[in-house]
């Protein structure tokens, strides 16, 4: 057969070898962007731990629960930044939680639309807002004007509560947003069937709605501490003890969290240059936040799917 | 009377008969809990009036007196009444570019083989969970992953602590946020549109070209535009990397000593910076370079949002 005929050959439906060549090399292309991504997450892992295992096998095990982190006179005392970032963390869920869970719940299940439509954007803006910025707010504002004035007997300048507080800001927009979505996610034939048996709207939204989307909410807490705990900047700025810290519990003393202290051997033209060991023991912490944020980043990212795939 | 009215429950009237159904008293608890919650939602609202309001004070003496001279003067720890933030903001600059050049094809790549080449595959599955983490990964972490690789490790090609190497950084740190939101974008697309290409005899890769990517464009500019005010207001990283917390004693360096020697900041750094100095004179200083960052990274945002509702399709 040939063309001349008016038919078609099976070979005139191939593709020019030109089309299918670049069609091959854009695939490949794609490809390789999206393996990049994992080459990241192998890096970070590879080379946080190597370091981290040197330190951990070089450093003299007494040092790692003594009695404050002093880097640089080579005391590592990992207690006192762990405890410290938990008390961060902990202070932020007390401010974050509550305002967090009631903006999504009020803008979900309350608002009007139109309300809805102005506040939302509003809420994101808090989500952009520079952690620095927070830094700079904590400690000309909130550690001033607040923590001073309602706790007696806290005075100091920097102090790990103020900057508890203002991680907890940053963390508002992170719980609100994702307790939001998990709430909208449970359908309207549930409030309806609520609704319709004469339940009124805080039974439905209490009883109904917020059951039903309970993994999303845990979720949301999860997602919370793990972004507290990786904060670094307001903390840097605002919790005081640059250099080291001896171990505390006082919120209203100056203390050092895991990220500050990386943070504080990490910057500067005065990179821990020289001992070897206070330089590893960057990695170190740096290894110890990677594994705990990865591990609640995993169990926050199930539970969200779970509420996805369950409506 | 034969029809059975409310009348035979004892009510007068229909809203009579509402009172009965819902009780005598109207919801009190329910309204108790609408207040509460919307209390929580003004208390956050009044804490951002209360950061730009404070910002505003603190910043006064610089807004009212010399705000020209301050965006033009360099760093300087040294001295509040000469300080300023001009290489701050120009590193800023430099900074955005490099991660618009690096981030954005990379993670629209990304996206693009997650979305229309992946399929459900098990290797689908694996980046799509490991990008979802990288989002969560600590900004510092990030900032030791420069130092090792791009300062230590490819010091030859970045020149070490560069602003090429505090640009690398920030490009990692943003890259699956460019990679979720346009994931997001590129699902919007409805299946049609790409049946349409590949119905008439299109190859995947033109199909992408030409109908996937153009019909998605508004929602990746979106998110690109979102990446970029994330990586402007990030400090740990390029600390990390490098950036000069102090005074940049050699004041206006050329974009070219920047690159080859190092020596560069950017406006979170340069706020680091200022924060750590006493007295209230810096207090301005760090007020205002805070205001102006704020501005600047809500400014970038609100463009994001203005392009979200313009280019806004409903399929």
């Amino acid at each position: 057969m040939t063309s001349a005929t008016g038919q078609w050959k099976v070979g005139d439906l191939r593709l020019s070898s030109g089309r299918r060549r670049s069609d091959q090399r854009m695939r490949a292309l794609f490809t390789t962007a999206a393996l990049t991504t994992l080459l990241i997450t192998l890096l970070i892992i590879f080379i946080l731990f190597r370091d981290a295992w040197t330190f951990f096998v070089d450093v003299p095990k007494g040092d790692l629960w003594n009695i404050g982190w002093f880097p640089r006179r080579g005391i590592f005392d990992v207690k006192t930044l762990i405890v410290g970032s938990f008390m961060v963390t902990g202070i932020a869920m007390l401010i974050a939680v509550p305002l967090g869970l009631g903006v999504a719940i009020y803008l979900s299940e309350f608002a009007k639309p139109g309300v809805r439509k102005v506040l939302k954007p509003i809420i994101e803006v808090l989500a952009g807002i520079p952690s620095v910025v927070l830094g700079y707010f904590a400690i000309s504002f909130i550690n001033p004007s607040i923590v001073t004035n309602l706790i007696g007997g806290a005075n100091k300048a920097f102090n790990i509560a103020s900057a508890g507080v203002a991680v907890g800001i940053l963390t508002i927009p992170i719980i609100a947003s994702v307790t939001e979505d998990a709430l909208r996610a449970v359908p309207l034939a549930l409030r309806e069937a609520s609704y319709g048996l004469g339940a009124r709207r805080v039974p439905t939204v209490f009883r109904v709605v917020l059951p039903a989307s309970i993994s999303g909410v845990v979720a949301a807490l999860i997602l919370g501490v793990s972004r507290a705990i990786g904060e670094t900047m307001v903390v840097a700025i605002a919790a005081g003890a640059v250099g080291g810290g001896l171990f505390s519990t006082d919120a209203f003393q100056p203390g050092q969290t895991m990220t500050a202290a990386m943070a504080a051997l990490g910057f500067g033209s005065d990179q821990v240059a020289g001992d070897g060991l206070a330089f590893q023991s960057l990695f170190f912490i740096g290894f110890l936040l990677f594994v705990i944020t990865l591990l609640l980043n995993l169990a926050g990212d199930r539970l969200v799917r779970r509420v996805r795939e369950e409506y | 009377m034969g029809l059975a009215t409310p009348s035979r429950f004892g009510a007068q009237s229909a809203s009579d008969l509402t009172e009965r159904l819902t009780g005598s008293s109207r919801d009190i608890k329910g309204r108790a809990v609408e207040w509460t919650l919307l209390s929580a939602l003004l208390l956050t609202l009044l804490i951002l009036v209360a950061l730009v309001v404070n910002l505003v004070d603190r910043a006064w003496p610089i807004l009212s007196g010399r705000l020209g001279d301050f965006l033009s003067s360099g760093i300087d720890a040294s001295n509040a009444a000469d300080a300023g933030v001009w290489q701050a903001i120009r590193g800023t600059l430099i900074l955005a570019i490099i991660v618009a050049i690096v981030a954005f094809p990379l993670g629209i790549a990304c996206a693009v083989y997650l979305e229309e080449y992946a399929g459900r595959s098990r290797v689908a599955r694996l980046i799509r969970i490991n990008v979802r983490n990288l989002a969560g990964v600590p900004s510092i972490v990030y900032g030791i992953l420069g130092l090792t690789i791009f300062v230590k490790f490819a010091g030859g090609i970045t020149g070490g602590r560069t602003v090429i190497s505090g640009g690398l950084a920030l490009s990692v740190l943003v890259l699956p946020v460019v990679i979720i939101t346009t994931s997001e974008a590129l699902r919007a697309v409805p299946r049609s549109i790409r049946e349409g290409a590949l119905g008439v005899g299109a190859t995947q890769w033109e199909t992408v070209r030409s109908h996937v990517l153009p019909s998605a464009a508004p929602g990746i500019l979106t998110g690109t535009v979102l990446a970029l005010s994330r990586a402007a207001g990030e400090a740990a990283p390029i600390l990390l990397v490098g950036a000069v917390t102090g005074l940049l004693r050699t004041g206006n360096q050329s974009l070219w000593t920047q690159i080859t020697e190092g020596g560069f900041t950017s406006m979170p750094v340069a706020i680091f910076s200022y924060a750590r100095q006493t007295g209230a004179d810096f207090q301005a200083v760090t007020g205002a370079a805070s205001l102006i960052l704020l501005v600047l990274v809500i400014l970038i945002n609100g463009l994001a949002i203005w392009l979200r509702n313009r280019f806004e399709r409903n399929w």
